[in-house]
């Protein structure tokens, strides 16, 4: 089982620049099924041995290609995951960062009632160990095993992951939802995701400053999970009004402080590591693992 | 991407959304002759600076005549002014904006901003214009009105009557708000703004509607196909380190401690400062040299945090993912030895070629502190800041 991605995933990559070949290589190296690429201009030829399309519709008539890995530039973004759900692929992920908001404003409205499922953008990728790599994480950190992650960042989930691994917790599937504003799988609809999924025993959650997406999570969990959750909120000392690197970390108006996800988190019953040295025994504690 | 209310207001007349007759000002004599030419009973001259609450550290004032227009615009050139949201250190005044009084008859706010939690704009208008909409929406929430405008509908005709009623305009009015908030969303969309917000937008004595102020932010990531808007930029408002990184590209927030923090990644640096802070020290600054830092990134990352005087030891956190940490670690070293790097350096490397990188910091002669765990390095570099 795991979520989202699995041995069966058919992997279309869009966008084969220097970055989609470097990871459509690296996931090969993995295990995964890498099916296709996309690259405008370029259908006809073949990357890694792999063919390239001119577009998804063709890409998915010629090879059954059931996911997507987008690594289209923030011009070009939005649309690559329009026209990847109009292809009817189940599950898009999108790494580009630097979309500009209204465009994904439009897009995830578009999406909405359709059969697609969007990760991120500007997220690192949907890794199920030994199974299935999307996206540009490194999948040496991490081991099959019980636990769940759900991350809106990049390098910090791949340091919880790396902490759990060396505790001896392997993980279920990792996912980084993604650092904008706007993403199309926000942690609820992940976590709804981790409890269904029997494989699943525990979930991580790494959270930061902007939004209140931690707090719905809060909710969600005390009222309809029921596997152990620990978290991590990043950005405890970070100043209001400051965007500190993610286009959604920012405090503003009051909303989005680190101290009112951690306090929703706790009442919750979720435990909250405050050192995100600590990530990995929090959860071992939390959940009796390791 | 923030601007000055004069550029915003320009922006607001070009997309039909009335504004007072005005003019800026970079001297008192210019402000004079502003004030002159626009022939108003009063004018108010107006400290341009990118931010609010102007009024209350004496950035605003009424003026009588043109020359009393230019006495006050002489008092705030060159002063320090200081408002609820510059903090105690104040921002330098460059310029004004003089413009015409208006006689007022009522003050209402409106704010146009994107919902992250629903994904659509939002459309939020009160009776109470010119108080702070936070402390408004918590006292007197029934005060506040939203529209939720969905990005591929548009604003429809139906939003802009709801909130004409709420905001009890009479039929004249009802007629000029639609126009207005048309404008308004037009310059919204067309722009990628992420914020538009006139407070006061104020109902004039003869029933006229103007935007009397005017905040425009906008969305960093749609610069690139705004360059007018780009153009607006004004440096002289940024944090001169934080415009140093942005113009190489580096992700920085300057903070008031003593250990400067090099990370890749935003939430991995958001963590740093946090493990930081949990062992009793205090960060210079948030730096994410993001995902492709290489030698040449990670060398001017290095010249960034140097220019903070207040840096007292450096701290290196890399995970290495796709980036390779012996490359970052012969960033790490050419960087130290070209730029002379003297005070404490504590490098932690994680991840992908981890034992190469240390290795490579181990053999060199530099005096490099090494650390295996987020915590121990946190530890050490906050005990190198404090001279232990």
């Amino acid at each position: 089982m795991t979520i989202l991605a699995n041995r069966d995933t058919r992997l279309l990559v869009q966008g084969m620049g220097r970055m989609g070949q470097f990871h459509a290589e690296r996931s090969l190296e993995a295990g995964t099924k890498v099916v296709a690429g996309v690259h405008p201009g370029r259908g006809g030829g073949e990357a890694l041995g792999l063919p390239l399309f001119e577009t998804a519709h063709e890409a998915v008539d010629a090879t059954g290609a059931n996911a997507s890995v987008i690594f289209v530039p923030p011009p070009g973004a939005a649309d690559a995951i329009l026209e990847a759900a109009d292809a009817g692929i189940e599950l898009v992920v999108c790494i580009t960062e630097g979309i500009p908001v209204n465009d994904m404003a439009r897009a995830l409205r578009a999406l909405r009632g359709k059969p697609t499922r969007l990760v991120g953008p500007n997220c690192p990728g949907v890794l199920t160990p030994a199974q299935c790599r999307i996206g540009i994480m490194p999948a040496q950190i991490a081991r099959p095993g019980p636990v769940g992650v759900v991350s809106r960042s990049g390098t910090l989930t791949y340091e919880a992951v790396d902490q759990l691994s060396k505790l001896g917790i392997g993980q279920s599937t990792c996912l980084g939802i993604g650092g904008d504003p706007l993403i199309g799988t926000p942690f609820v609809e992940a976590l709804e995701l981790f409890e269904a999924d029997p494989e699943t025993e525990a979930v991580v959650m790494i959270g930061e400053i902007g939004g209140v997406a931690e707090e719905a999570a809060a909710r969600f969990v005390a009222e309809q999970m029921s596997k152990p959750v620990a978290a991590f909120i990043a950005g405890q000392n970070a100043p209001a009004g400051k965007r500190m690197g993610h286009a959604g970390a920012i405090i503003a108006g009051g909303r989005g402080r680190a101290s009112d996800k951690m306090a929703a988190l706790e009442a919750a019953g979720v435990a909250v590591s405050p050192s995100p040295a600590a990530i990995g025994e929090t959860l071992a504690r939390h959940a009796g693992l390791g | 991407m923030n601007i000055h209310e004069y550029q915003a207001k320009a922006l607001f007349r070009a997309h039909g959304v009335a504004v007072p007759e005005g003019g800026f000002a970079r001297s008192a004599e210019e402000a004079e002759a502003v004030a002159a030419r626009l022939g108003a009973k009063v004018v108010v001259v107006k400290a341009q600076i990118h931010a609010g609450g102007r009024g209350k550290g004496g950035g605003v004032k009424l003026a009588k005549s043109p020359a009393e227009a230019r006495q006050f615009a002489e008092a705030m050139l060159g002063m320090t002014l200081v408002t609820p949201q510059t903090g105690p250190e104040g921002r330098l005044v460059r310029q004004v904006y003089v413009e015409a009084g208006s006689d007022i008859a009522r003050e209402l706010y409106l704010a146009l901003t994107l919902d992250r939690e629903r994904g659509d704009f939002a459309l939020i208008a009160s009776t109470e214009g010119g108080m702070n909409i936070e402390e408004v929406a918590s006292l007197t929430p029934e005060r506040v009105h939203t529209e939720f405008v969905d990005p591929n509908q548009g604003l429809q005709s139906f939003q802009a009557r709801k909130l004409a009623r709420a905001l009890e305009l009479d039929a004249a009015q009802t007629k000029s708000f639609g126009l207005l908030l048309a404008g308004l969303f037009e310059l919204f969309v067309a722009k990628d703004a992420s914020l538009v917000e006139i407070n006061p937008l104020v109902v004039t004595k003869e029933g006229a509607l103007l935007a009397l102020d005017g905040k425009l932010n906008f969305d960093d990531n749609a610069l690139f196909r705004h360059p007018d808007i780009a153009a607006l930029r004004d440096p002289d408002e940024e944090d001169p380190r934080e415009r140093a990184a942005r113009e190489i590209d580096l992700s920085y927030v300057g903070l008031d401690g003593s250990v400067g923090c090099m990370v890749n990644g935003a939430g991995l640096a958001m963590a740093t400062l946090d493990m930081i802070a949990l062992c009793g020290g205090a960060p210079a600054n948030f730096l994410d040299a993001g995902g492709g830092a290489d030698r040449e990134k990670v060398k001017q990352a290095f010249k960034l945090i140097l220019r903070d005087e207040k840096v007292r030891a450096i701290l290196v956190n890399i995970f290495g993912g796709i980036v390779r940490c012996d490359l970052i670690a012969e960033g790490v070293l050419a960087a130290a030895a070209e730029l002379g790097v003297t005070a404490p350096l504590v490098v932690r490397l994680q991840g992908t070629n981890a034992d190469e990188g240390r290795r490579l910091l181990a053999e060199s002669d530099l005096d490099i502190a090494p650390a295996e765990t987020l915590r121990e390095a946190a530890e050490l570099a906050v005990r190198a800041a404090r001279g232990a």
